[in-house]
């Protein structure tokens, strides 16, 4: 993996850049190859899910739901009984608050082992604005008994991912974007649900952060580096099991974090965070997501920037924690 | 079954006495679909499907399955599961109170056997039921699948997206039964919310459909035989079954009002001393 403080700004735009979608269709397709009892649904948006692939591979194992996402989690519950894996295709917006309590009711609590794929999340769906921009989707998912709940940061960690969703037993909230972004994990970088991985190690701060946030905190750390502050920075890429140990591991060194989301703070990886230190490790905490609004239209890069989730408020952010923890008593 | 099978209709009457006694007993429940839909019950369960209720296990290969969507009547769920052999009887008695695996609507966290999926929360068994359906065509498996939904039930959107689901992949391995008693919680379904052409509905949706009396154990034959019949030809099948909500306990019979309330204890030596048989309580 490259050090992200002393590359060169032409190694950073020399990155290969492609969606995590993509890294969900290809890593869908290679599960599809390895186990014949995988099986995926979409609800009219194959080609948006990148789904194309595995429907035409494999025909009898895909199930065209038609815009119909409640029935299309039934059926998908209905799938895991004579023992399938089913991945469910649509829209982060579509894949939670449309079918809550088809989710509830027919997945999380039968106990189903239902991969609930979900794309498109955030405000990083761009243009078609705060209808399709859903914020709220981690916090209702995480909320549920049984469901693991996991957000990936770039392609090759999304393709891996797909490979821990199909191995793992269970309910699993899958989600991921739309946007090209920079690839910054190896096509072999380990994918361990429940482990936080390390980008990189500092004293001052930890960055706790997630999916698209994973690269404006490495920017973030960049910029913090230049000025001598230097950061531990944790892709959390997976929320509900939260990887306590390594969240208490690094704030036991830095003593101040910052979350980093593309979500509403209110019920987000912050949250997760918040509720884990308050209990084991008060510490104190700032919160980049956004602050209890819809999102609207525009280009993904002006929506970071107006929400406030760009690489300026994390570094703000950082100084702002940093402050507060050197103002504490020793 | 085996030659020591009750008499069904011994059977029915039994059950109807567990439906009373268990609501009764937890002063909640809903008596009023259990007692309308046991004799379509007891007759799928001891006359109909194939299952193995010793072998129980979730994934019911080469078995017949059946989901309940109207989970509120898990009184006669329960009753009928029990006495087909998934557990003892004598849990009956537990049904609705802390720690018990009868849960007030059906569940599986408590691993009760011959539940495979939750159900309260109207409108979700028949997508349930077409994913099962579905598995059992990819793994090779010709056993039938099996649902009841209530008619007010049908007023949940959910249910036309699984009945246009189910026509467009030719699920042709599934038969959904309605209990159409004509009544809910709040009235009559007529006033509640019409279904009109129920029949013309499931028709236009694609399915082929049947209708039959869900009191009369021949008639209830011969439906299952013809909706066997007319499956496994491209279309799910649905048999419109009419029925009394309440049926066998006068007091209950033909009205919303024993939708889900409880008898008292005067009621129930009432319900009781019209429901004999010759079989034993739980």
């Amino acid at each position: 993996m490259i050090d992200f403080i002393s590359a060169d700004q032409a190694t950073l735009d020399g990155l290969t850049r492609k969606d995590t979608r993509s890294g969900f269709g290809q890593g869908l397709l290679e599960v599809g190859q390895s186990n014949d009892r995988v099986v995926a649904l979409c609800a009219d948006l194959t080609g948006s899910l990148k789904m194309n692939a595995f429907r035409d591979t494999f025909p009898e194992r895909f199930k065209q739901a038609g815009i119909a996402e409640a029935n299309m989690m039934g059926v998908a519950a209905g799938l895991t009984i004579g023992g399938l894996i089913p991945f469910t295709g649509t829209f982060a917006n579509f894949s939670t608050g449309r079918v809550y309590d088809q989710i509830r009711q027919s997945v999380a609590y039968s106990g189903k082992n239902v991969k609930i794929c979900a794309s498109h999340c955030g405000l990083t769906l761009g243009e078609d604005g705060a209808t399709h921009q859903i914020l709220e989707d981690v916090g209702m998912m995480k909320m549920l008994p049984h469901m693991t709940v996991i957000h990936t940061c770039d392609y090759e960690q999304t393709r891996n991912a797909t490979h821990a969703v199909a191995a793992h037993d269970g309910p699993v909230y899958f989600r991921f974007g739309r946007p090209k972004v920079p690839i910054i994990t190896g096509a072999d970088t380990p994918f361990v649900i429940g482990k936080a991985r390390r980008v990189m190690t500092g004293a001052d701060v930890t960055i706790v952060t997630n999916g698209h946030l994973v690269w404006n905190s490495i920017l973030a750390a960049r910029q913090l580096a230049a000025e001598g502050i230097s950061v531990d920075l944790l892709d959390m890429h997976t929320i509900k099991p939260l990887d306590e140990s390594a969240l208490i591991e690094s704030v036991s060194r830095t003593h101040c974090v910052v979350s980093a989301e593309e979500h509403q703070r209110n019920g987000g990886l912050g949250e997760s965070v918040a509720a884990c230190l308050a209990r084991h490790q008060p510490t104190p905490q700032r919160f980049v997501a956004v602050n209890d609004s819809f999102g609207e239209s525009g280009t993904p890069a002006q929506l970071l920037e107006k929400y406030g989730l760009g690489p300026s408020n994390i570094v703000e952010a950082c100084k702002e924690v940093i402050a507060v923890k050197q103002g504490l008593p020793a | 079954m085996s030659e020591n099978t009750p008499h069904l209709p011994d059977l029915c009457t039994q059950v109807r006495r567990d439906i009373v006694r268990m609501v009764h007993g937890a002063s909640s429940g809903h008596p009023g679909g259990s007692l309308g839909c046991t004799d379509f019950l007891v007759k799928l369960y001891f006359d109909e499907m194939l299952i193995s209720p010793e072998n129980w296990n979730m994934d019911g290969k080469g078995e017949d399955l059946f989901f309940l969507s109207n989970g509120h009547i898990s009184p006669v769920w329960y009753s009928v599961l029990s006495r087909r052999g998934y557990f003892d009887v004598s849990e009956l008695a537990t049904f609705r109170k802390l720690n018990t695996r009868l849960q007030g609507h059906p569940a599986t966290e408590e691993g009760l056997p011959g539940i495979r999926v939750a159900s309260g929360s109207l409108g979700q068994g028949l997508s349930v039921a077409c994913g099962a359906a579905q598995a059992k065509k990819l793994n090779g498996d010709d056993r039938w699948v099996y649902t009841l939904h209530g008619d007010g039930e049908l007023q949940e959107g959910q249910i036309w997206e699984a009945a246009l689901y189910a026509a467009h992949h030719k699920i042709d391995n599934l038969i959904s039964f309605v209990d159409w008693n004509g009544q809910q919680i709040d009235g009559a379904v007529e006033d509640v919310m019409t279904l009109g052409d129920l029949e013309g509905k499931w028709r236009s949706f694609g399915w082929h459909v049947l209708e039959c009396d869900g009191h009369n154990l021949g008639a209830l034959d011969v439906a299952f035989k013809e909706a066997r019949a007319a499956a496994g030809q491209g279309k799910p099948v649905v048999v419109l079954m009419r029925t009394d909500m309440g049926r066998g306990v006068d007091f209950m019979e033909g009205t919303h009002k024993w939708h889900g309330v409880a008898p008292n204890d005067d009621q129930l030596a009432e319900a009781l001393g019209q429901l004999t048989t010759p079989l034993s309580d739980y």
